[in-house]
């Protein structure tokens, strides 16, 4: 195996979670890509620890504090978007303009 | 290219990658809402595979543990709670022209991605190694302690955001609430 091949894979799941993140009109669906992106650093994160072969295992340690961040993330995020169709019955991010001049 | 596809764990490797690709972009432009999570799943699951071949069993199980686990649930609950559509459904996306756009800002961010780390760490070999979790647990417990406990009450400070963001405030009056 080479280090490049996980490369070119992490980086076309970022950029696939980028463009779900630009695309996507519901705002569970925005925290969806985002859950993707974070995936694709993982991959990255673990690629390159085991290339580096590193003793304390580093990358694969801040990989778990990713997934760590990552469900605290997902449950804030969905927090606030129930607040969000609670107030305005709507979960869609093109529609809160409230802070738009 | 020869000498790489002589390699068996390279074969795992495409079986892995082409289906977490097609899990990941599926879940980003299905139009069904539930479908979109469910193929978030295959994606997950196949990044954990990728965990195993490289060796990372522990960060694998997490994954699987964490990720498909729980945090497909709560996006399921989500799901459900904010009444989304479930069925065939247009308005998941924005119109055609956001979505030229931000295909040529991924095309864009991917080519830029893989140019500057392939020239750097290109075809770089790597072998796997099992990583056991006493290693892990010895390292997260002696050099990583101090983020591990960082992100212990960054779990604590989500858990409590999360109710008081969540849950209703009860009104003056309004029986039904309380």
């Amino acid at each position: 195996m080479i280090l490049g091949q996980f490369i070119i894979l992490g980086a076309a799941l970022f950029s696939l979670g980028v463009y779900g993140v630009l695309t996507r009109r519901n705002a569970v669906l925005v925290l969806l890509s985002v859950e993707l992106m974070l995936a694709a650093v993982n991959v990255n994160f673990v690629a390159f620890d085991i290339y580096a072969r590193d003793v304390m295992a580093g990358g694969q340690i801040f990989s778990l504090f990713i997934i760590a961040v990552g469900a605290a993330e997902v449950g804030i995020g969905l927090a606030i978007v129930l607040l969000i169709f609670r107030n305005r019955q709507s979960a869609n991010v093109d529609e809160l303009d409230l802070m738009k001049l | 290219m020869n000498d790489w596809l002589t390699h068996a764990e390279n074969w795992v490797f495409i079986l892995i990658a082409l289906p977490m690709l097609i899990g990941a972009w599926r879940s980003v432009t299905s139009r069904n809402v539930v479908h979109s999570v469910l193929f978030l799943v295959i994606a997950l699951a196949a990044s954990a595979a990728l965990f195993l071949l490289l060796g990372a069993e522990f960060v694998a199980w997490s994954v699987v543990l964490v990720y498909i686990g729980a945090v497909i649930v709560l996006f399921l609950f989500g799901i459900m709670i904010t009444r989304a559509p479930l069925g065939m459904e247009t308005e998941l996306s924005h119109s055609n022209q956001t979505k030229i756009g931000a295909a040529l800002v991924s095309g864009a961010l991917f080519a830029l991605i893989t140019v500057t780390t392939i020239t750097g760490f290109g075809d770089t070999e790597i072998v796997a190694k099992p990583t056991r979790t006493s290693e892990i647990g010895q390292s997260m417990f002696e050099r990583f302690v101090i983020p591990f406990e960082v992100i212990s009450v960054v779990l604590l400070a989500a858990l409590i955001g999360g109710i008081v963001l969540a849950r209703r405030d009860p009104v003056e009056g309004d029986e039904a609430l309380q």
